[in-house]
């Protein structure tokens, strides 16, 4: 720690370019931070159903493909199945497509399937009763006004009525609130009444988008799903049955590969952030061959000031490194808010910071080794020849 | 009876530059005695800044030997050499050579860094070292808030904060005004008088020699003659 005011001197002595550096250095970490979170996120959705008690039924070639309602009865026969439900995409638009919020058509008893929406009884009496009855979260019925009583014209994108219409009108009979805030971004979701979309929908009748199973026993789910899609094995309308957060998963990455689109900006980001800190640290220390001369005229080793250089830049990469890390983690949390209905949490977990705080330190030292090799090999008397 | 602190024997150094070879000093036999205050002069290209270095250990010779307070420097590792430096010699340089970013007491502080001291300890002794040189009020200054006579006194501070037995100085007054000079050169004079300090100066200021007692005069790397100088 004695060699702190050297340390800090260095960094000080052209401010500006420090803070510029810094700056790159925090948007490089802000960005790494956030895209390993994400990439994190999505490995961690993860592939077995083990521990949990909610399981999502889609068809096995594509999400986007429907399955039979016939399947119901035969899902909720399945040993261990303590219910079952279904729900479609519906995509519609409120006034304006930029007012993007997911909406799907659900049955009756869906609500129950999710005991983290909080509604009043009143609410899920008036759902079940009412054909064109619809529910929305608390953020999305602020976000536009609504209160229980509107009635709310949603624009087919998918799904015209039988009568050529483009046109569902909703009345909407509650409002939901989710307490958990990992969860809250749930409450930007509108559900409306299955019938009636099965009913007067164009095209389709008779099939759902997914079923959403609940298994009485959270650690037997693995076995409740091999039994489900056993059900359909070797059919036209085969089905995979995975938890919602491999289920939301798949939906994201129609998007495209989200591990090699991570790994591919990260590569580009620290890519530059080498050639601009390396750059910057190799003509601080050009500045400063002077200086590194004196330090060793009186007495440093040349070990000292390899280690001053390396410490410098280590320094300087860890600094903006954590501030962009704590950036990020604030940036995730917003995500998660906002997008949390299509993408798994997105959290700046203790694997991230450790992943993070390894870059800082090998990049700090890839940068600094070129000018700290200058200040090792640096010949006092030439140095102060200007030589 | 006044001992050896330097002994320089038969000494030698050879430059390599690009194909050629320069031979900057060749036989120099020199003994300086503790507490002797001696004045290397000579043209430019004479040699005085290379036997300068390499009796402050920050060159190697490529011949003879140099020894200093009874230890063989020319031979010792880099490490080792280094380690010698900050225990034994003080340097003080024409451009006053302070790192700009640090205060005056920042710049004396910095060869007790390479001591145990504690950072109470070091401060101390970095306020005493600029109480001698008479810049104890500027102590939280930075050197560009100094003038150059000023820098040069920190400089000096620096050179003696760690107590060493030898002051090398080159040119220290080459960059000063007449004034600022003779400050710089009294304070030279009362550390090696007052506090027993062995002063090596290189200077082409016949002026700046006349507080040397002895005068060494080199012409084209070999010692031409020496003149012992009555106290002034």
């Amino acid at each position: 720690m004695k060699y702190w005011q050297l340390i800090r001197a260095a960094l000080l002595r052209h401010k500006v370019r420090t803070l510029f550096t810094l700056l790159s250095v925090v948007a490089a970490f802000l960005l790494f931070g956030l895209l390993d979170s994400v990439r994190g996120a999505f490995a961690g959705a993860g592939s077995s159903v083990a521990g949990l008690n909610r399981l999502v039924t889609v068809s096995k070639i594509s999400f986007t493909l429907q399955l039979p309602k016939s399947l119901l009865e035969p899902i909720r026969a399945v040993p261990g199945v303590a219910d079952v439900t279904y729900a479609n995409w519906f995509g519609g638009i409120y006034q304006d497509p930029k007012n993007f919020f997911p909406n799907e058509a659900v049955a009756a008893n869906f609500l129950d399937a999710y005991p983290e929406w909080q509604f009043t009884p009143a609410a899920r009496a008036a759902f079940r009763s009412t054909r064109t009855g619809a529910v929305v979260g608390a953020a999305l019925a602020r976000q536009f006004n609504w209160k229980v009583g509107d009635r709310i014209p949603l624009q087919a994108t998918i799904f015209p009525q039988k009568n050529g219409s483009n046109t569902w009108t909703l009345d909407l009979v509650g409002i939901f609130h989710v307490t958990d805030e990992r969860q809250k971004a749930q409450e930007k979701l509108l559900l409306f009444n299955w019938d009636y979309f099965d009913e007067a929908r164009a095209f389709g009748a008779g099939n759902v988008g997914w079923y959403v199973v609940r298994v009485a026993d959270a650690a037997a789910a693995d076995r409740v799903a091999q039994a489900i899609d056993a059900l359909s094995a070797n059919s036209d309308h085969e089905t995979k049955t995975q938890s919602e957060r491999a289920f939301q998963l798949a939906f994201v990455s129609q998007f495209g590969d989200i591990g090699l689109i991570v790994g591919a900006i990260m590569a580009a980001v620290f890519f530059t952030l080498i050639l601009l800190t390396g750059n910057t640290m190799a003509q601080a220390v050009r500045e400063r061959v002077p200086e590194l001369a004196i330090l060793k005229t009186i007495g440093f080793t040349s070990g000292s000031v390899l280690g001053l250089v390396l410490a410098e830049s280590v320094l300087l990469l860890v600094l903006g490194g954590v501030a962009g890390i704590v950036l990020a983690g604030a940036v995730a949390k917003g995500l998660t808010a906002t997008l949390g209905i299509i993408l798994p949490p997105i959290v700046s977990s203790l694997a991230v910071w450790t992943r993070s705080l390894g870059v800082m330190v090998l990049i700090g030292v890839i940068v600094g080794a070129l000018p700290a090799y200058r200040g090792l090999r640096l010949r006092v008397v030439d140095a102060l020849a200007g030589r | 009876m006044p001992t050896t602190l330097v002994q320089v024997e038969n000494l030698s150094k050879t430059y390599v530059r690009g194909t050629q070879r320069v031979e900057v000093l060749h036989g120099i036999d020199l003994a300086i005695e503790a507490g002797d205050f001696l004045a290397l002069m000579g043209p430019s290209g004479s040699g005085k800044t290379t036997l300068l270095n390499l009796i402050g250990g920050l060159d190697a010779p490529s011949g003879g030997r140099i020894t200093v307070g009874g230890v063989r420097i020319d031979d010792l590792p880099e490490n080792a050499l280094a380690r010698w430096r900050s225990q034994n010699v003080g340097f003080v340089f024409q451009f006053y050579n302070l790192l700009a970013t640090l205060s005056a007491r920042g710049n004396v502080e910095l060869p007790l860094l390479l001591t145990r001291l504690s950072r109470a300890e070091r401060r101390a002794r970095a306020d005493i070292a600029l109480q001698l040189v008479g810049l104890a009020d500027r102590a939280a200054h930075k050197p560009a808030e100094l003038s150059g006579g000023q820098q040069q006194r920190v400089a000096i501070a620096r050179a003696i904060v760690s107590d060493p037995t030898l002051l090398v100085c080159d040119e220290p007054t080459g960059d000063l005004d007449r004034q600022s000079a003779a400050e710089v050169l009294t304070l030279l004079q009362q550390l090696n008088r007052e506090h027993g300090k062995t002063v090596i100066m290189v200077t082409h200021d016949p002026k700046a020699a006349e507080f040397a007692h002895r005068l060494v005069h080199l012409d084209k790397g070999t010692l031409v003659d020496v003149v012992e100088r009555p106290a002034a």
